[in-house]
């Protein structure tokens, strides 16, 4: 009886218990904390920018060109002369961009989605997931690719590609607890106050699957992150000048034999991003899936 | 298993349709003009228009769709706008490199990962289990790209021990396995750090089930415990989790067939984004497409055939 009042309270306590599960989470595994703090490192590089970059990251200067680590150049210039520090915290900002503003549009799509597909159930679920199965079983980086060839390379159409192969998990992992939270004995208090069906998922469902939506975040952020370096560095990225991480490797890469290094920093860049953030992920993942099934990518 | 075969197989006919139509909608229904791509940004009005004409891109969509489907089912995939050779007889030339390839870096990730995860779980919280999940999970952090390009400047520019362009070999079979072991150990590293990781936890489940506890008891050999009782169900997952990382290995193929130059589905296809060849893309899309659905029903015919209970589901 008691946790029948309990649920039939307000929506914010199962919210916070949820959180604290998450912390919980995060503490029995340190790895978690490590690649936070790493990843926080890097958002704030690429927020700090204007700051931190010591040259324009655009402008050429042929006479400087591939010169190696000095004072003035930390990391040495490319072939055009360009300050390769400089826009390689340029770049960070735009792998985190596209990066993150995919995963956020997929968590919101996504769930929103297998929400619906969930709470309605029937054809209209059948149908919902039976296209998200569809979507699932092409690799992200091959379906990225398929979009961004047939678009064009943009910053919008790169965040449209990368948001479209990550909807299908986030679809997944939203829709098996709903179903099970709608038939709760709350659920059914609510429709017999009348309540109606958005405010019911958005205040009494939502909560439930919060944590495990934002945990598959940090692992499918890391995966855009990755697809996003990797459509890049096959030329379908955000154009040249404009610095990438993956354009950056590519640069280095078409003249290996005699400018190999060029490729090092941004490498090592897109290394540390990926493995702190799958660092936190490695951690929470039995909160979200304890057979690792939830993980796939590019 | 007959029933079952055929089950999955009438199964696959739906999925391949709905697969195909998603190809359809990303080559025609999804905004930005091909033509325009195709022509650049500098072309005019005139040129790309008759280029529309000439892919069929004005006729009704419904009538581009049946014509799609009718193509591609019928394995009439296209020819390639730049070379005119067809299709498929671009890819049946080069898919033995990419079978090949992933082949390959499948039994080289199998042939690490599973002892590897097998023996972190049966040393759990060990300094070596310890050392197995940081790096596994390391691996798989590489970016196929960036692992293929280190591996390229330390053992065939540095080192010199393998060639620089993997052209797949000559006839003997040495040169072959010459020009494929450095490709193949760049998907086969990371395919490993996957295989760890859910061999691992797999076993780990396994480890601790009543049955694996009665055999103890009974007195059964450590030895006979670990390897029938407990890798053999342990398995079961991993060949599933195999078959969902197939994609990423498709995906991660078409990155290092681009790093070590070596001739492949993934080479054709940026040689024909590089190209704007948009018959050719097309065409290899729904080539992507047959070998998803098959490696879908691979996995599922697998899963049947090493966990009986499956068959009767």
């Amino acid at each position: 009886m008691s946790a029948v009042t309990g649920d039939m309270a307000a929506a914010p306590p199962r919210a916070n218990r949820a959180l604290r599960q998450l912390l919980a989470a995060f503490n029995t595994n340190k790895t978690s904390w490590v690649g936070l703090a790493t990843f926080a490192v890097v958002v704030a590089i690429a927020i700090l920018a204007p700051v931190l970059a010591t040259h324009d990251p655009i402008e050429q200067n042929i006479l400087e060109k591939l010169k190696g680590p000095s004072a003035e150049f930390i990391l040495g210039t490319d072939g055009f002369g360009r300050d390769i520090w400089s826009r390689l915290v340029y770049g960070a900002r735009l792998s985190l961009w596209i990066g993150g503003v995919s995963i956020l549009i997929a968590m919101v799509v996504g769930s929103l989605i297998g929400m619906v597909a969930g709470y309605f159930g029937g054809r209209l679920d059948i149908a919902i997931m039976q296209v998200m199965d569809v979507l699932l079983s092409f690799p992200s980086l091959i379906l990225g690719l398929m979009v961004v060839a047939m678009m064009g390379p943009s910053v919008g159409n790169l965040i449209f590609a990368i948001a479209l192969t990550a909807i299908p998990p986030f679809a997944r992992i939203a829709r098996a607890p709903t179903v099970s939270v709608k038939e709760r004995d709350y659920i059914e208090a609510c429709r017999a106050l009348g309540y109606s069906h958005p405010r019911i998922m958005a205040v009494h469902i939502l909560p439930n699957i919060f944590p495990e939506i934002l945990v598959m975040g940090s692992l499918w952020l890391a995966t855009a992150i990755r697809v996003e370096a990797s459509l890049s560095f096959i030329g379908l990225g955000v154009r040249p000048p404009t610095p990438t991480w993956g354009g950056m490797i590519r640069e280095g890469f078409e003249n290996i034999l005699d400018t190999w290094w060029l490729s090092m920093a941004p490498s090592v860049a897109i290394l540390v991003v990926v493995f702190a953030l799958n660092m936190i992920g490695d951690g929470l993942r039995d909160f979200v899936d304890p057979k690792l099934k939830g993980e796939r990518g590019g | 298993m007959l029933q079952y075969l055929i089950k999955r197989l009438l199964y696959a006919v739906p999925t391949l349709l709905a697969v195909l139509t998603v190809v359809f909608f990303v080559a025609r229904v999804l905004p930005g003009d091909p033509a325009q791509v195709m022509l650049g940004e500098q072309a005019g009005a005139e040129a790309i228009q008759a280029l529309r004409v000439r892919l069929g891109l004005d006729r009704p969509l419904v009538e581009q769709y049946v014509d799609f489907m009718q193509g591609a089912l019928s394995g009439d995939w296209g020819t390639s706008l730049v070379t005119g050779r067809s299709v498929l007889g671009e890819v049946l030339n080069v898919i033995p490199f990419t079978i090949e390839l992933t082949l390959a870096s499948i039994l080289l990730g199998a042939l690490i990962g599973v002892p590897l995860g097998a023996w972190s779980a049966l040393h759990r919280n060990s300094l070596v289990d310890y050392a197995t999940r940081i790096g596994s999970l390391f691996g798989l952090s590489f970016p196929a790209f960036v692992m293929a390009i280190m591996l390229l400047l330390a053992f065939a520019i540095q080192l010199d021990w393998f060639p620089v362009i993997s052209s797949g070999g000559g006839g003997s079979v040495s040169e072959r396995l010459l020009h494929l072991a450095l490709p193949a150990v760049n998907l086969g590293i990371i395919m490993a750090a996957y295989i760890t990781r859910v061999t691992r936890s797999s076993m780990l489940e396994v480890l601790g089930e009543d049955y694996v506890r009665t055999a103890r008891a009974k007195g059964v050999p450590h030895r006979a415990v670990v390897w029938q009782h407990c890798l053999r169900n342990a398995l079961i997952p991993v060949v599933t989790v195999v078959g969902l990382y197939l994609g990423i290995l498709i995906g991660n193929s078409v990155l290092t067939e681009i790093v070590f130059n070596r001739p492949g589905l993934g080479k054709l296809i940026v040689g024909a984004l590089t190209q704007r060849d948009y018959t050719m893309l097309q065409g290899l899309m729904v080539v992507y497409t047959f070998i998803i659905v098959v490696v879908n029903l691979l996995t599922d015919l697998t899963y049947g055939f090493i966990d009986p209970r499956v068959k009767y589901q």
